[in-house]
């Protein structure tokens, strides 16, 4: 049996979305794994030039959906176009960038199709002949195993870094056009306006040095240790999501995926369990340093440098240590 | 308006926590529940609205006895009752089966609204609200940072969270299913007398029969996926975890990282 693998990719004015590559190496790596062979798939309006561009990769095909209703992303409209496209050519699994655009209308196309809905998932392995899905749970403190049960297509969509773009192998596709009936298709959506969200004026990006503070720092008028150890290293003050939530710092020191993405040189995350979402945007840091009291918590993973230990005891502690290496 | 609320409950993400005995969960004995953080902005965005409109909230929730607790605690914030689905039917199920069941509970009221939170803090599908606006036929919007109801054109208007700080701006027509990002408001405490009241208040459990529904398309059963197992990530490729008290740790980190990392 040969699997029929398609690799949804997202873009915008064209553009390829940068983690719609990885989708593509996983395909293509699912493809060789499986023997199949895996397709593009691209949605949107005066899609030529990204068509091109896609089909300078190793698939089988490029299928374009180019559409003036596809120009600007709705759930209704995507859905519906996939939900066509799927029933008609059957591929065996449907691979997807996990990015917030995806999950926003995938469950509903998995949920249309009585397909099988795999999020968010890291790796894959072939067991007697089924595709196994590793994907995060608890905040990706522990992964689960999954598998599709029953017929129909498999949806999958995949984390950030899971596959390496660097790994793409080059070939020549040919361009083919998705011909649906688009104007059947309602957007179930009235969209107003993209705007940036507010904030941004602080550029984590081009700091050499961030602090970071999680949930554990527990309460706002414990910021200022986190600022006294950022102010030794020389470096500037990020936050994980929770933390942003709860109003103890602004929106602007947020890292991670719906916040900036960091590299600096060093990176202390200090009371952060290291949920997925926050690893996407610091884990390409040279090095980690990781303080939590949970020994267990997946920051420990990534960290080059691990103390387990309360953050109101270790980070005065460093801070001071760091004082005394300058004046000896 | 009337409001249904969707929530979770799970398990307290900070706990220690070991894998079952037949491998595909968690023990949960010994861990402490609570409601998923973001259906937590949930409840507190319907709560809001419903004071505004002079409104109502009821509050669902599928899970096993447990799930009582996270129930009665939304009463005491002030939903006005809740639906608990616990038949053993209902128990088991992915994000498509679940959402079935609680869209089936939702349908038998009369709703203008769906709140629920954008993602579970254990499975973490950020699946079901989607899957109960599908089986509903309502229009949906994931991650949403903001809301203004407009109620006499039976709009709302949402503020939806994208990649790279952008937020969309758009319109759906009620009724509706919002999934919540958290953050959007600031979650209240339940009074003492709002816990004194709670007790009073009904929670329902209808079965599959009730809702009209075939246990076969619910639960375990009705799921398209099954967990084979859950293991924690592969141990040694970790952090070198520097040991000793605060003091002694801190000297060896800051060591470490001028001789070892060469970084200061």
């Amino acid at each position: 049996m040969s699997a029929k693998i398609w690799i949804v990719l997202q873009q915008r004015d064209g553009k390829i979305q940068k983690m719609s590559w990885e989708a593509v190496r996983a395909g293509q790596t699912l493809a060789a794994d499986l023997g199949g062979t895996a397709e593009a798939v691209l949605l949107g309006s005066g899609m030529q030039e990204a068509g091109k561009e896609v089909g300078q990769g190793s698939l089988g095909s490029v299928h374009v959906a180019d559409d003036e209703s596809l120009a600007v992303y709705t759930p209704g409209r995507f859905a519906k176009t996939l939900e066509a496209a799927i029933a008609t050519a059957r591929p065996d699994y449907v691979l997807f960038p996990h990015t917030y655009q995806t999950v926003d209308f995938l469950p509903g196309l998995a949920q249309s199709l009585d397909a099988a809905l795999v999020p968010e998932a890291v790796s894959f392995e072939i067991v007697d002949g089924s595709v196994v899905w590793q994907r995060p749970v608890l905040g990706g403190k522990m992964f689960a195993s999954v598998r599709a049960k029953g017929p129909g297509p498999v949806l999958v969509s995949l984390q950030s870094g899971a596959f390496s773009a660097d790994e793409l192998e080059k070939g020549s596709a040919p361009i083919e056009t998705l011909s649906l009936d688009f104007a059947a298709m309602a957007p179930d959506r009235e969209i107003l306006r993209i705007e940036e969200a507010v904030g941004g004026e602080v550029d984590l990006s081009q700091a050499p040095v961030i602090v970071s503070v999680g949930r554990g720092i527990g309460d706002a008028e414990k910021i200022p240790i986190m600022q006294e150890l950022a102010d030794a290293l020389g470096g500037e003050l990020g936050a994980s999501r929770p933390v942003i939530d709860s109003g103890w710092l602004p929106r602007d020191r947020q890292i991670g995926s719906s916040g900036q993405t960091v590299t600096p040189k060093l990176y202390v995350a200090a009371g952060i369990s290291g949920a997925i979402q926050h690893l996407v945007g610091m884990k390409g840091s040279q090095v980690i340093v990781a303080i939590n009291k949970d020994a267990g918590a997946p920051i420990f993973n990534v960290a080059h440098y691990g103390i387990v230990g309360d953050l109101h005891e270790v980070v005065p502690a460093v801070t001071a240590a760091l004082k005394e290496a300058s004046e000896s | 308006m009337r409001i249904a609320v969707c929530i979770k409950q799970v398990p307290d993400i900070e706990a220690r926590i070991r894998v079952s005995g037949d491998g595909t969960w968690i023990d949960e004995e010994d861990l402490s529940f609570v409601i998923n953080e973001s259906d937590g902005y949930a409840l507190e965005e319907a709560l809001q609205i419903a004071e505004r409109t002079s409104g109502e909230v009821v509050v669902f929730s599928l899970g096993p006895e447990r799930v009582r607790e996270a129930l009665r605690k939304a009463l005491a914030l002030g939903a006005a009752r809740a639906v608990h689905l616990k038949d053993p039917a209902f128990l088991g199920g992915d994000s498509l089966s679940t959402g079935r069941a609680l869209a089936g509970a939702i349908a038998a009221g009369d709703f203008d609204l769906v709140l629920t939170g954008s993602q579970s803090d254990d499975v973490g599908f950020g699946s079901t609200g989607t899957v109960i606006a599908g089986e509903l036929g309502w229009p949906h919007a994931w991650l949403v940072m903001g809301v203004e109801l407009d109620e006499a054109n039976k709009k709302v208007k949402v503020t939806r969270e994208m990649e790279a700080g952008m937020n969309e701006i758009s319109n759906l027509d009620l009724p509706a299913v919002l999934e919540i990002q958290a953050g959007l408001n600031k979650p209240r405490y339940a009074s003492l007398r709002g816990i004194m009241q709670a007790k009073k208040k009904e929670i329902s459990e209808p079965g599959p029969g009730d809702l009209g529904l075939a246990p076969e398309s619910l639960g375990e059963t009705g799921a398209k996926t099954e967990v084979l197992s859950v293991a924690f990530p592969e141990a040694g490729k970790g952090a070198q975890i520097i040991e000793g008290d605060a003091e002694t740790a801190a000297r060896t980190l800051v060591e470490k990282l001028q001789k070892e990392a060469r970084i200061l």
